[in-house]
Order: structure tokens, then sequence, then C-alpha cells
């Protein structure tokens, strides 16, 4: 063991036994055997192979294995490579051949053992897969949901384990009739049945309650898991908000600020559109820069956004331009409110911030206002995009940001 | 219309009841409210009012319900959402229940009686947020390929699209201009304006556009990684 060669990254941790059904012929079982005991991953399909074609013992410890075996986390992420299933099939095909030749040259042993037990096994590793899956399933990395814990328990299909129980008592048959005890059967299955009947008439009705006494309990679980995160939630952001808004009660510009900003964090929880999400998006991200200009500014900025797209360079200019013309909308129009309006078209990306403020001449802008003529015009010209300003004293101000596609930088 | 708007105002919490009735007050004449959708179609039914402000959530259905309730009997009581929602789909529905428009509640008391009285005389009330909903879920598909199930039937197609003109004029409205500046700057008339939007109502209650009900899941995203 000391020899092997450690998996690369953890020397000396013993890697935890798990499929990979990704990176196998078949399940990936024999990956994670060899990475598991680290034996070399070909002499252990190599060992598996023969235990299949001597004697076919292999079938069972495959099938069981399949069927115990987690997958592992990183493999379930995966989806199949393309051809998996030819390559399985290969695999079976070869492996056939190989039982075939070893039994044409004589080389056989407890034939009438150890076919039962194949399928036995095969029938079992049926049964009990679904069940497997179902547990690991609910493991607490997943979100838990009352809809998919109702899913989750329809998967486990009839078919399935009706082929699985024939197997099974098809292969225990097959042994009772090898040993030899099978003629004396017919008594003994009457008895049984009668006893199982008796039985389940008695304990069913119990075992239905509890197995619904424990969905109902598992459900309750799962609710108040939720509740317990919206408390949560709700106690560091709307509780801590209302109570500052009592604080100041005396500031209604400052109570109005703090109610907004609540509202939309609320609002994009609600929604499940976190922040982070926005990070990389146009809209996400003009939403972003106008929450930031509400803040400091104290004037509501209206949001509304058409269509929407991963953020680049050039958008990210303008974006920062937009930025710029709340900035200014709200510092020196002395309006109500600003609208910023975006569209976002596959061949061109536009954006408006209106004021209904006091506005001015653009002719006329003061040398020292130098935020329109740098930071929207020449930024967007920078980047190949256009900025219009249109605004007249007394009528309000709209900032026209264009940036087409087409003209390539 | 010479006399006020007669109004009724439903929505779960009194709290904002009676803010409303308060903000509204000299404007129009608020002649009822209701707590819930029960209750709502009593007070309407006995009092008849001209157009209904009704709340997008509420318990027992919301707005949807009160308006297809009510609807059935009374066809010409008008609604007008208001809500503090922004999911797409819950405005959407209330307008394809048959309301005549939507506008958040922090609208000012102004704008809202403009907007009750404009509801009132039959035409719709589009907030700024409204058209950009109704632009995203018209947007055309130009860079896509045709969706399965497209309808082909001429009339459905029309239903189906916007003309650039209501376009332009939904496009100002998300800007934050007010119908009559809208009408300005494109050198319409006011009453033209109000034409186009009401078409635009029109076809958004009326589409089967298959988007309507599902674009609301994922937002529209276009691919903007060209050059």
């Amino acid at each position: 063991m000391a020899a092997a060669q450690p998996p690369p990254g953890q020397p000396g941790h013993t890697t935890p036994l798990r499929r990979h059904p990704d990176r196998g012929l078949i399940g990936g079982v024999c990956v994670g055997l060899a990475e598991h005991f680290r034996v070399d991953i070909t002499l252990t399909r190599l060992v598996v192979a023969i235990l299949v074609a001597v004697g076919g013992i292999g079938v069972a410890v495959y099938a069981l294995a399949w069927a115990l075996i987690p997958v592992a986390p990183e493999s379930e992420r995966h989806a199949r490579p393309p051809g998996a299933l030819r390559r399985a099939l290969l695999v079976l095909v070869a492996v056939t051949g190989l039982t075939v030749g070893v039994r044409m040259s004589g080389l056989r042993f407890g034939e009438a053992l150890v076919w039962p037990l194949v399928l036995g096994a095969c029938g079992l590793a049926l049964v009990w897969r679904p069940t497997v899956a179902a547990a690991e399933g609910s493991g607490p990395g997943r979100r838990l949901s009352l809809r998919g814990l109702s899913r989750r328990a329809r998967r486990i299909d009839a078919p399935r384990l009706v082929i699985g129980a024939l197997l099974v008592t098809f292969a225990s048959a097959a042994v009772l009739h090898t040993v030899g005890v099978l003629h004396s059967l017919g008594k003994a299955i009457g008895a049984v049945a009668l006893i199982t009947a008796m039985l389940s008439l008695l304990c069913g009705p119990w075992v239905v309650r509890l197995g619904r006494s424990l969905a109902s309990e598992r459900a309750a679980r799962i609710r108040e898991q939720e509740r317990a995160e919206m408390a949560a939630h709700l106690h560091d952001s709307v509780l801590q908000t209302l109570a500052l808004i009592q604080k100041r009660a005396g500031d209604p510009r400052e109570v109005a600020g703090l109610a907004r900003r609540q509202e939309r964090e609320l609002r994009s929880w609600l929604l499940e559109r976190p922040a982070r999400a926005g990070q990389d998006s146009v809209a996400g991200a003009l939403e972003r820069a106008a929450a930031e200009v509400e803040e400091l500014h104290r004037v509501p900025i209206e949001v509304v956004t058409v269509g929407d797209g991963p953020l680049n360079g050039r958008l990210e200019a303008v974006v920062q331009a937009a930025r710029e013309a709340m900035t200014n909308a709200a510092k020196f129009a002395s309006s109500e409110r600003v609208d910023l309006y975006a569209e976002v078209e596959p061949d061109r990306v536009e954006v408006f911030v209106r004021d209904r403020g006091v506005g001015f001449d653009p002719q006329a802008i003061p040398a020292d206002r130098r935020g329109v003529r740098d930071s929207i015009i020449a930024r967007m010209e920078r980047h190949h995009g256009r900025a219009a300003v249109h605004s007249s004293p007394g009528e309000g101000t709209e900032v026209e940001l264009v940036m087409e596609r087409g003209s390539a930088a | 219309m010479s006399a006020q708007p007669r109004v009724v105002i439903v929505d779960d919490h009194r709290l904002f009841r009676s803010g409303v009735r308060a903000e509204l007050g000299g404007e129009v004449a608020v002649v009822g409210d209701a707590g819930g959708v029960e209750e709502a179609v009593a007070v309407i039914g006995e009092q008849r009012p001209d157009v209904v402000l009704v709340d997008v959530h509420m318990p027992d259905g919301g707005g949807v319900e009160l308006i297809r309730r009510v609807s059935a009997a009374q066809p010409e009581v008008r609604f007008l959402a208001l809500s503090v929602s922004d999911a797409a789909e819950d405005v959407i529905a209330v307008i394809r229940a048959g309301a005549r428009g939507y506008v958040t509640k922090t609208i000012s008391g102004r704008e809202l009686a403009e907007g009750v009285r404009r509801v009132a005389g039959g035409d719709a009330v589009f907030s700024p947020r409204l058209a950009g909903f109704v632009l995203d879920a018209f947007a055309e598909d130009r860079s896509q390929a045709g969706h399965a199930g497209r309808p082909t039937a001429e009339d459905d197609r029309q239903l189906d699209q916007l003309t650039p003109r209501e376009r332009e004029v939904l496009r100002h409205i998300a800007r934050g201009y007010m119908y009559k500046e809208v009408a300005q700057r494109l050198g319409i008339s006011v009453k033209t304006v109000e034409a186009h939007v009401s078409a635009v109502l029109r076809k958004l209650q009326l589409s089967s556009r298959h988007e309507l009900s599902r674009w609301a899941h994922q937002r529209r995203l276009v691919s903007l990684d060209g050059p």
C-alpha cells in the first residue's frame, strides 16, 4: 500500500469509496475500487473481467458494488461522455466472449450455485439501487423542498422493483432446487403465505401510519427550516431598517431613502435576483449603479430595462456614462425623480436618463461642469458610441446613450 | 367627463387603503373600500363605481379573481391595478384578466388621480415599468429563427406584434414621458397616443403569443458578445 502512488493533491489520505460513472467503462465501479485501494485501474478491470469469465461471480460482485457504492459528487455533475453506451456494450461483448471461451476450454466450477447467485445479486442490485439513490438525494447539501420530496419518492419505479424481486425469487428457487429441497417446499410456502398474510393484516395499518408520520415529520422539518431562513433574513434586513426609521423619524428624506433601499433589497430577494448575479449583465449593472446614485443623492431613480445581455468592456462604458448622467440629474436638476430606461437589443444598446428638473442650455455648459463633456460624451465617443444631451431651461434633461454593435472597436 | 369619477379601493391593508383615500381626497370621489375579494364584490355591486383600484396581491385569488367575478356581472366597471410587486407574470396576469392599467404603489397622489380619470374615460394607463414589461413580452425575435407553435392566421399575427408606432410610444412611456410629452415629441395628438396605448392593451389582453405567459420566467437575454 505504501508503494502505490498516492493520488495527486492529497498524499497519505484514503480516497472514499465512490463510483465515477463519468470516467468508468460501465458504471465507474472499477475506477472507484482502484482509487480507493490504490491499485492500477487496468489491473482492477482485468481481475473483475476474469472473475466474470471464470464462474461468473464477478457479475454478482459488480452488480452489488454498482448498487451500493454511492456516486462521487464531482462525477454526478458531469454528463456522461458521448459514446459511453457504445463503449459499455463493447465491454460487455468482450467479457461475454471471454466467458464463452473459458467455458469451452473446460475451465469451470460451481455452476449450479454461482449462476443463481449472480441472478440474485443482479435482482438485489435492482431493488436496492433506487433506495440508495433516494437516500443520497436528501443529503444536507441539497436544497430541500416539498415538491422535490414527493417527486423523489415517485422515482422508485415499480417495474424495476418487480423485475428485481422476480430475479431474486428465481435465484432462490434455483438454489433450493440444486440443494434438493424444492419438492418439499409446497407445504412450507403455504404456511409462510398464511403467516405473512396474518402478520400484514395485524401490522399493516401500523406500518402505513408510521410511514405517513415519518413523511409528515419530514415535511414539517423542511417547513420549519424554510421559516427559519425567512425569519433570519427579515431580521437582518427589514427589522433593522424599521429600527433605523424609528430613530430617524424626524428626517423625512432619510426615512424615504431607507425605505426605498429596503424595498429594493427585499424585492430582489423575493424575485430571487441576487445582487451577485447582476455583476455580469447590463441590466444588473445599471440597476446597481442606479441604487448607488440613489443612495448617495437621495433622489429616487426608476429603472426600467428591456432585454438583457452580458456585460463587456464597451457596455461597461455605457453603464459608467449612465451613472454619471444619473449623478448629474440627482445633483443639479432638483427633480423629484429620475427615470432610467435601457433597451438591450442584439445590434445596439440604448440608455436614456431623464429628469423633470430645472434643465439647462446644452450650448452653454459651464466650464467647471466637466461631468457632461468628459464623463459622458467623451467617454462614449472613446468607445465608439454616441451620447446626446437634450435639455432646455425649465424642461428637464434627457441624456441619450447609444452603443451600436456594428461600430466595432 | 365632467363629474368626478367614483372610485372603490380594494386592498387587504387597511393602512394603505386609508392612505390612498387621503391622497386621492379632493380629486376623485372615493365611494367605498374593501379588504378582500368577497367584500369587494358586495361593495362594487352596491356602489356601481366607475373605477376600482385593485391590489394585485390579496388573499383568495387577488386582483385577478376579483376582476373575473365583477366583469361577469358588471362589465362597465373599469379596473386599475396597483401593486408593489414587480414580478412581470403577476402584472401581465392582472392585465390579461381585464385591468386597464398598472401603476406602482409609490406613485404620487396627483399621478394616481390622473390615472383614475384616464381609466374612467376608457383609456389605458401604462407606468414606465409596465411599458418595459410589454416591450419585453412583444420583443421581436430578430436573432432567432421562428418559434415552434407560432400562429399562422393573419389575425393572430397582428395581435402578436406591435406596430413601429406603438413601439415608439411605449418606449417613450418607458423613458418616463407623460402622454402629453409623448404626443409633443412624436408630433401627434394626445388622443392618438391614448389610442396607441389602448391598442397595445388590447393586444396584451387578447394575444395568444405564448411568450406572454412564459417569458417572465426567464428574462429575455440577447447575445452581445460580438466585436
